[in-house]
């Protein structure tokens, strides 16, 4: 029911409104819930909602971490 | 897919599967509970539960809207979509939860209920400005996860005055849920259900932070990990529970530190308590009455509350005899201990709401681990 996924922006057609590409579909999204948002950015996607910005060094350093355990 | 696939890399999962072993005290058990479905899902999905040492075990928690979800409440959506004929919108999940008289949303719409699935709460608004001639309602569950886009709809509703647009709100609070869990006898007195740290939510996160469950770690000693739901995102939280527990620590640890900080999304948060106010007590499936541990509509916005309008009143129905949900979602019992797991109630045809969604316990270890506990013979 949270199912929610990363998507990237790649045109805001007006403020509250982004288009984005996700492995090549496109959807119109709803940036009620969130502000600043750019083109080229990835925000977690919910039910038509960004609900947060993908912060992308902290994504790197997650990942960093599952090769230290690793 | 991008900050997808990373997540889901098989050496590093190997990996991570090693050094979970390798730090696990033999000498003692740890026991944690994954409060989400979406872990849930996770760890039968990816086979985590198999990488994990025999001392390790997961419990799976009441995370799963459509589980917690009473019959009481989708009887009051079918009684809106065949007695008072409206044009009932919900999200898929809730369509085939099993209601009174044999009756489902799916089966109320064969009845002629104008039933609609919808993708977004976006859309229940969209079909109410389509049809100003029809009562157009919204049945919205949920976590803070999506409570936000139902408090959006219902504030633009109020400002265009969408006067045939009303929401049935079943929005729940995961703190509320959490704290339940812990202070339930068989958790506190009881014992018999032993937690040692919980995986906390992804995405209800992202919304409320991780602030919210520093009164757990402290109040209750126990350590939480707010985890991302790919699979190398579980293992890592889990990694972090043990050195948690090895290290006698009780904190609020982030994994998912690429999408949940510590406040959260205020401009969600404020959103939500303009929109809504806490109920004083709500039915949780498993729960029974939980105290403050949903939302209602407030007042102000009154004449899109459905509740009201066309004045619902909640009736508590008990469950079918058969069915172990309740004491599966409070982490008493597992699915193979139901009786009818499997055989009466599938996916195909669920009796209890665990089996209806994918987050279900139960749909979850019918789809990927029903096999695993059944012994292999050479013929």
């Amino acid at each position: 029911m949270c199912l929610a996924i990363p998507v990237r922006v790649v045109a805001k057609p007006n403020e509250s409104t982004a288009l984005i590409d996700l492995d090549g579909v496109q959807k119109e999204i709803s940036l009620e819930l969130l502000d600043g948002v750019e083109v080229g950015d990835y925000v977690i996607l919910h039910v038509g909602y960004a609900l947060a910005r993908l912060d992308p060094d902290e994504a790197e350093r997650t990942l960093a971490l599952f090769a230290v355990a690793a | 897919m991008k900050y997808i696939d990373e997540f889901r890399n098989g050496a590093l999962a190997k990996g991570l599967a090693h050094a979970i072993a390798y730090e696990a005290d033999t000498a003692r058990s740890y026991n944690f509970m994954e409060f989400c479905g979406g872990h849930t899902h996770a760890i039968s999905r990816y086979g985590i539960a198999d990488l994990l040492p025999a001392n390790l075990k997961m419990i799976h928690g009441p995370g799963c809207p459509v589980c917690v979800l009473p019959i009481g409440r989708i009887d009051l959506a079918i009684r809106l979509a065949l007695e008072h004929q409206v044009i009932l919108c919900t999200y898929g999940d809730c369509l085939r939860i099993p209601a009174s008289n044999g009756l489902s949303l799916l089966k109320a719409k064969a009845r002629g209920g104008d039933v609609r699935m919808i993708y977004s709460a976006a859309d229940a608004l969209q079909l109410a400005r389509a049809h100003p001639e029809r009562d157009v309602v919204f049945f919205a569950i949920g976590f803070e996860t999506t409570t936000p886009p139902t408090a959006v709809v219902l504030r633009d509703a109020a400002r265009e005055g969408v006067k045939n647009f009303s929401v049935v709100c079943n929005h729940v609070l995961t703190p509320s849920a959490i704290m339940n869990i812990l202070e339930s006898p068989h958790v506190r007195t009881l014992g018999t259900v032993p937690i040692d740290g919980f995986v906390g939510p992804a995405h209800v996160s992202t919304v409320i932070g991780s602030r919210p469950y520093e009164f757990f770690a402290e109040e209750y000693r126990k350590p939480v990990v707010i985890a991302g739901f790919e699979p190398l995102d579980v293992m890592q939280a889990i990694l972090m529970l043990v050195r948690q527990v090895n290290d006698g620590r009780a904190e609020v640890e982030n994994e998912f530190t690429r999408a949940v900080t510590r406040e959260g999304n205020l401009k969600a948060q404020a959103l939500v308590s303009e929109v809504f106010e806490l109920r004083r007590t709500f039915e949780w499936r498993g729960l029974g009455e939980v105290p403050y541990s949903a939302l209602k509509i407030r007042r102000k916005f009154g004449a899109h509350d459905a509740e009201t309008r066309f004045g619902l009143a909640y009736t508590s129905v008990a469950d079918n005899k058969a069915c172990e949900c309740g004491a599966i979602l409070r982490g008493v019992k597992e699915p193979r201990d139901c009786k009818i797991f499997g055989t009466v109630c599938t996916p195909e045809s669920p009796v209890g709401s665990c089996m209806v969604s994918s987050e279900g316990a139960c749909a979850a270890y019918y789809s990927y681990g029903r096999f695993r506990d059944v012994a292999v013979r050479a013929a």
